[in-house]
């Protein structure tokens, strides 16, 4: 049958073409449908991270704790970097537990869907699904993570305060800046999977810049002489946002003048950026996806 | 659409169709091939230049299947036949929508499924939890697959020797394993079902178990596409056969006429001659499907 009459055929029909994108309020409905795979996804990939060590599902906190004492050895004491900062286990172990949150979200996003071409190939269901069931894994890794922490803050004598609702608003922000950026990346490394190598070095450059294991507040204190744009853009950095929003939540000393000016702006604005950006980037290529 | 339908007025007798390929090409690009072959100059070419430089940057393209049309309708039964490397898996993603077309489209019917949820489950978990995970990513809700766990679980025959249900499905033997991945797939109901050939695995009994269930679906789908490199299997379930040859269509017609011409081509005529024997009845172990009274493969 010549090509016309095909296509004819099934419009004739009302037959449609095998594939093609849904249309974004679509893929939205559809992607809602499949929230429990979502979190189906996200918990079964945790449990079975470790099911195989011997102490098994410990490890979910010993591994953060013991990253949080490396961090410690070495910019605490050897590189003396407390200096000058109160709390510095609290700040510190925050610091890194947040930041491990943004990284490894990043990280996972990035082959959230080379790393599941069988999935992609065998199973219909909105891709989007791949990149944002990572990073609940990795938020429910870091509520394992916070768990650790309140503990290392009660041990240090931090109060509990009320402050610490604001935990709820920071993560949540984070999370949808985290899954936006995943997806922006998912997207590039499913074209480019090189983009996986080279991510861990853009990754540790950006965590040296984020104030992970230093006070931003107490570096530009000492260098008043820098340019304004170096300060905007160290304070604007979303990293570094939501590791301080996180440390002004939980830390009493951490005081709200350390805090870049119009935090919760600049945190909800990244979020919404990344997030709607994101999502519309990746579900630009939905189709492509499984090539290769 | 619908205004579509007034202006061409469709015969009153035609037959809906449910698939329509119309000339599709389907084509894989490899990377890390040709000249340049991991070479540090290679993968920087590859990020820099991706669109100019495909074939400098060592990327190859294999045209895995080359301009193939037909037109599948309600109720039919189509296999596909050709030796391997053929195009045949490729060409059943293509349909299912899962590998996207180079040229050319596919029309469906609904969602067309492929059977098979392999790649959703996980080893470390249990296989009650996998059968949740593989419901879920199969499109299920989470009160389909309370209600049809158990017939799952019962069909895969896991917990026959034992409560394995409970234990990590990397414990499992491949055979176990493979059952409860049939199981699961086979637990969902599908508008145009696709069959990828070894998926009717384990022993005589699971066999027949099985291939019961795909003939059931079969009654309950619009229409089937089978893969398989079992003449047999293709003669019982199959009255329609497209025969594929190097990515090309080489053959479309009734079973009897394209498995004639498929076994000349193979070499294969002589065991022609014999009537298709039912699987099970040719199994060499008649022990393990003894003892009990055909089970009603009710999934």
């Amino acid at each position: 049958m010549p090509r016309d009459d095909l296509a004819a055929l099934a419009a004739r029909h009302g037959l449609s073409v095998s594939g093609a994108r849904p249309s974004l309020p679509q893929y939205i409905r559809r992607l809602w449908a499949r929230r429990h795979f979502i979190t189906a996804f996200a918990t079964a990939k945790l449990t079975s991270q470790y099911s195989g060590a011997k102490l098994g599902q410990l490890w979910q906190v010993m591994t953060p704790l013991l990253n949080a004492a490396v961090y410690y050895f070495i910019f605490g004491v050897l590189l003396q970097t407390k200096k000058g900062v109160p709390d510095y286990i609290p700040f510190l172990v925050t610091g890194v537990f947040v930041w491990t949150f943004t990284q490894s979200s990043i990280m996972s996003g990035t082959r959230a869907i080379s790393g599941n071409i069988g999935l992609v190939r065998a199973l219909h269901f909105p891709r989007a699904a791949l990149p944002i069931s990572y990073c609940l894994q990795q938020l429910q890794q870091l509520l394992f993570s916070m768990a650790a922490l309140l503990v290392i803050l009660f041990v240090m004598g931090v109060p509990p305060a009320l402050s610490w609702v604001l935990v709820i608003p920071a993560l949540t922000l984070q999370f949808v800046f985290n899954a936006g950026v995943s997806m922006i990346l998912a997207r590039a490394g499913a074209k480019t999977p090189d983009i996986a190598q080279l991510m861990p070095f853009v990754l540790r450059t950006w965590m040296y810049a984020s104030g992970v294991m230093w006070s931003i507040d107490t570096l530009l204190s000492k260098h008043a002489e820098w340019p304004s744009w170096v300060v905007d853009v160290l304070r604007a950095n979303p990293a570094a946002v939501y590791i301080d929003l996180m440390r002004f939540a939980l830390i009493d000393s951490f005081q709200a003048s350390q805090l870049p000016p119009h935090v919760w702006a600049v945190a909800t604005g990244w979020a919404l950026l990344a997030g709607v950006g994101g999502f519309i980037y990746f579900w630009k290529a939905e189709e492509t996806y499984g090539r290769g | 659409m619908a205004d579509n339908a007034s202006r061409t007025t469709a015969p009153l007798d035609e037959r809906a169709p449910t698939v329509i390929a119309d000339g599709v090409d389907i084509v894989y690009r490899v990377n890390g091939t040709g000249g340049g072959r991991g070479s540090a100059t290679a993968a920087l070419n590859r990020i820099l230049r991706r669109k100019q430089a495909e074939k400098a940057a060592g990327t190859r393209l294999v045209h895995a299947v080359r301009g193939v049309s037909f037109v599948a309708y309600k109720g039919e039964a189509i296999g596909l036949i050709g030796s391997n490397g053929s195009g045949k898996s490729t060409l059943l993603k293509a349909v299912a929508g899962l590998l996207p077309v180079e040229n050319g489209r596919i029309y469906t019917d609904g969602q067309p499924s492929l059977l098979g949820v392999n790649a959703a489950l996980m080893s470390d978990l249990t296989g009650e939890r996998n059968v949740h995970l593989g419901g879920l990513a199969m499109g299920m809700t989470r009160e389909q697959i309370k209600e049809r766990y158990q017939q799952i679980v019962d069909f895969s025959g896991i917990n026959d020797k034992g409560d394995f249900i409970s234990l990590p499905m990397r414990t499992y033997s491949s055979g176990m394993g493979s059952r409860l991945r049939f199981s699961i797939a086979a637990a969902k109901d599908h508008d145009v079902l696709l069959i990828d050939e070894a998926l009717a695995t384990g022993d005589a009994l699971f066999r027949r178990r099985s291939a019961d269930r795909i003939r059931e679906m079969r009654a309950h789908a619009g229409t089937v596409f089978l893969v398989s490199h079992s003449n047999s299997t293709i003669r019982e379930t199959c009255e329609r056969v497209l025969w594929l040859e190097r990515g090309e269509l080489k053959m479309d017609g009734p079973t009897e006429e394209v498995m004639e011409a498929y076994e000349t081509f193979t070499g294969d005529k002589k065991t022609k001659k014999k009537p298709a024997p039912k699987p099970a009845a040719a199994a060499p172990k008649p022990a393990a499907a003894a003892p009990k009274p055909e089970p009603t493969a009710a999934v």
